[in-house]
């Protein structure tokens, strides 16, 4: 084994897809009765990835694979969170696919896929490594939205996906192409070399950061970019939106950490006015078109929106402190986030979606527990104190303050604060409404049990944010 | 001019013919068939270009698989050739400039000639040396997919797995009425099952009637 080929450091990577496969084929043996085998191979697989990857996380950058892979902490701990996030989503999802008959395989399959590129995108090392993980994220990601096949809202919001992704690839892999042309090299950590070099002022270099950012906030979901989020979160079965939702926003956090900062780190001052304006954007028309949303999944999906100008305002500070901000942000997003489609998955039935605004009515009066997680959630997403979404958005406004952008400040406040308009009437809905909706809630104790836990976490860590923030100090330095 | 320059210029001729054919065929299946054409010059110049892996890739895949199934789809599909053409004048005003751009912009890339070493075009740019004449592309190349771009190429066999995956998710269901072969029960048929021998009355000739009736 030569020290290029150091496999030890992706045995995360390689035990996911050996479990993939693996649980493919075991699927096919495994009779539709029993299918609950599938499900439970993949959430061991999960344990088992974590196990590995903590077993051999590794406690300095290593660069393997002739500079395609890179193993560092920061890798390790978005890893592990999209492990969590994964099984959540799909712990969350069990009886709803089962309910609908989506409870096959493949979805399994898909999903786990689908993460193994969120982990080749957090360990990108190189811009083919990173093109390969989106697209191996995004077909997967696909291939989940239109699974309800006979569904036509499904199949359509799949097309659109399918479609403005296909651009959205083109776009980062001509901006690719840009930089490769210009520095002469894919590999991250080389480009971040010569770009002094090359000088700022190269245009082959603005060019190709533009398309660059424009194929970074497209898989971000941030405006102008943004149209297909919406329309596949609504259109798609609720547990797929679940899981859109919850991992590949780490993976978009980790794309914008290696693409912008570990390679094109010394252009900071060329990327920082372009986030702006997709920041600004973003926390305003997300804020502003959720008031009038009807759908609580269409809802969610332009709150989505403007949290993402709010991870994009944490790196565009460009700073230490602005990256770790973001990364404690994106990770406690995606909690609230699992956590809100989980709520709605609990109070769906056969039949029965429970994804509009006024099926929540009077919800306190049905299940007073299962209210307040909603409103824990709820608060905790709008950014409402002592809940961990105060504690993310305090730590981003502080770094860009640090970097002496008071105004931008000033921005995600106004647009915060108008967002907890529509937040605060979901919780309206809920305790001060007469219920609309009179049937049970018919969710396991599985289910039951663990979304409780969500809910609390969300309080546990707006009241004690240290041991999370700690963490995110640590690895990222 | 040496042999080879007169054999580029001939496969290239060719080739440009070939994908006019490609465009101006009023018959799909003959579209198909110019492409192929089309192909199997565009291997011969990469054979000249030393890359006789991707040429050979290229006959075998593309023409082998890839043009084959295409004629298949085209001859079992109605293709109205008529309606597909019947925008062209219409969308020909957009299509002319653009065409034309294109035109000059890979005329300026290939003849502008180099005022200084960053100018783009084709004599800033020294031409590579021959290989010696053991020298193989094949290796070369299995060599890097297999070393240095070994992470890559796993990663790429994935998406090829997951996209079959969801192509299969996506298409295949068990619908009422349909008539499959059953493999299975096909090979473990014995000969008794499939012929079945009936004793049949032996029916008496009617010809003794005629015979009387005649006499």
């Amino acid at each position: 084994m030569s020290a290029n080929l150091n496999f030890v450091v992706a045995y995360p990577e390689i035990f996911v897809l050996t479990a993939a496969c693996v649980i493919l084929l075991v699927d096919l043996f495994v009779s539709d009765r029993q299918r609950i085998v599938t499900f439970l191979l993949t959430m061991v697989s999960l344990l088992a990835a974590a196990f590995i990857t903590v077993q051999y996380g590794v406690a300095e950058r290593v660069i393997t694979f002739h500079g395609t892979y890179v193993a560092d902490p920061m890798g390790t701990v978005l890893k592990l969170s999209t492990y969590g996030a994964t099984a959540l989503s799909l712990l969350y999802s069990r009886e709803y696919l089962q309910r609908r008959g989506l409870f096959k395989g493949e979805y399994f399959v898909l999903a786990l896929f689908a993460m193994l590129g969120v982990m080749v995108m957090i360990s990108a090392a190189s811009l083919l490594t990173i093109y390969l993980g989106v697209e191996l994220l995004s077909l997967s990601l696909y291939g989940l939205v239109a699974f309800d096949r006979d569904n036509g809202i499904a199949a359509e919001s799949a097309m659109k996906y399918f479609v403005l992704g296909a651009i959205a690839s083109g776009m980062l892999l001509y901006g690719m192409s840009m930089i490769y042309g210009v520095t002469g090299t894919l590999e991250l950590s080389q480009i971040a070399n010569r770009i002094p070099g090359i000088g700022l002022n190269s245009l082959g270099l603005a060019f190709g950061l533009a398309f660059l950012v424009v194929g970074v906030a497209f898989k971000f979901g941030a405006v102008p970019f943004h149209m297909w989020v919406p329309d596949v979160y609504h259109g798609a079965p609720t547990a797929v939106t679940l899981f859109v939702g919850s991992a590949p926003k780490i993976a978009s956090f980790a794309l914008a950490m290696r693409l912008l900062v570990d390679g094109l780190g010394g252009a900071v001052e060329q990327w920082r006015p372009m986030l702006v304006v997709l920041a600004v954007l973003s926390m305003a028309i997300g804020n502003v078109v959720a008031i009038a949303q009807t759908n609580i999944k269409r809802m969610l999906a332009y709150s989505t929106i403007s949290h993402v100008g709010f991870i994009l305002l944490g790196v565009l500070a460009g700073t230490v402190q602005g990256y770790q901000a973001a990364m404690f942000y994106t990770l406690t997003y995606v909690l609230t986030a699992v956590g809100s489609f989980g709520v709605i998955l609990l109070l769906s039935r056969q039949g029965f979606e429970s994804d509009a605004l006024d099926d929540f009515k009077g919800l306190a009066k049905k299940s007073p527990w299962f209210a307040s997680v909603m409103a824990m959630l709820i608060f905790s997403t709008a950014g409402v104190p002592p809940f961990v979404g105060f504690t993310a958005k305090l730590a981003v406004i502080q770094a860009i303050i640090g970097i002496g952008y008071t105004w931008l400040a000033g921005v995600a406040v106004f647009f915060s604060v108008i967002g907890a308009y529509y937040y605060i009437r979901v919780v309206k809905l809920m305790y001060f409404d007469a219920p609309v909706d009179n049937g049970p809630i018919q969710a396991g104790v599985a289910l039951r049990t663990v979304l409780s836990a969500n809910g609390l976490a969300v309080l546990a860590l707006g009241l004690l944010p240290g041991l999370l923030l700690d963490l995110c100090a640590r690895v990222i330095s | 001019m040496s042999f080879t320059e007169i054999l580029f210029y001939v496969f290239s001729a060719v080739l440009v013919v070939s994908a006019l054919g490609v465009i101006t065929a009023r018959n799909p299946v003959y579209s198909a068939l110019w492409l192929v054409f089309a192909f199997f010059n565009s291997a011969i110049i990469w054979m000249l270009l030393e890359a006789e892996f991707l040429a050979i890739i290229l006959i075998l895949v593309y023409v082998g698989a890839v043009m084959v199934l295409f004629l298949f789809v085209v001859m079992m599909l109605d293709i109205k050739v008529e309606e597909l053409r019947a925008g062209f004048t219409r969308y020909a005003w957009l299509g002319l400039p653009i065409a034309l751009l294109v035109i000059g912009e890979i005329g300026s890339v290939v003849w502008v000639k180099s005022q200084d070493d960053k100018a783009l075009g084709l004599s800033s740019v020294a031409s590579p040396a021959a290989y010696a004449a053991d020298y193989s592309n094949t290796k070369a190349l299995g060599q890097l997919l297999y070393t240095e771009y070994l992470y890559p190429l796993q990663l790429a066999a994935s998406i090829l797995l997951i996209a079959i995956v969801a192509a299969i998710v996506l298409t295949m269901r068990k619908r009422s009425g349909q008539k499959v072969q059953d493999i299975g029960a096909q090979i473990s048929v014995k000969a008794k099952d499939r012929v079945r021998i009936v004793k049949v009355a032996a029916v008496q000739p009617e010809t003794g009637n005629t015979v009387e009736g005649q006499s």
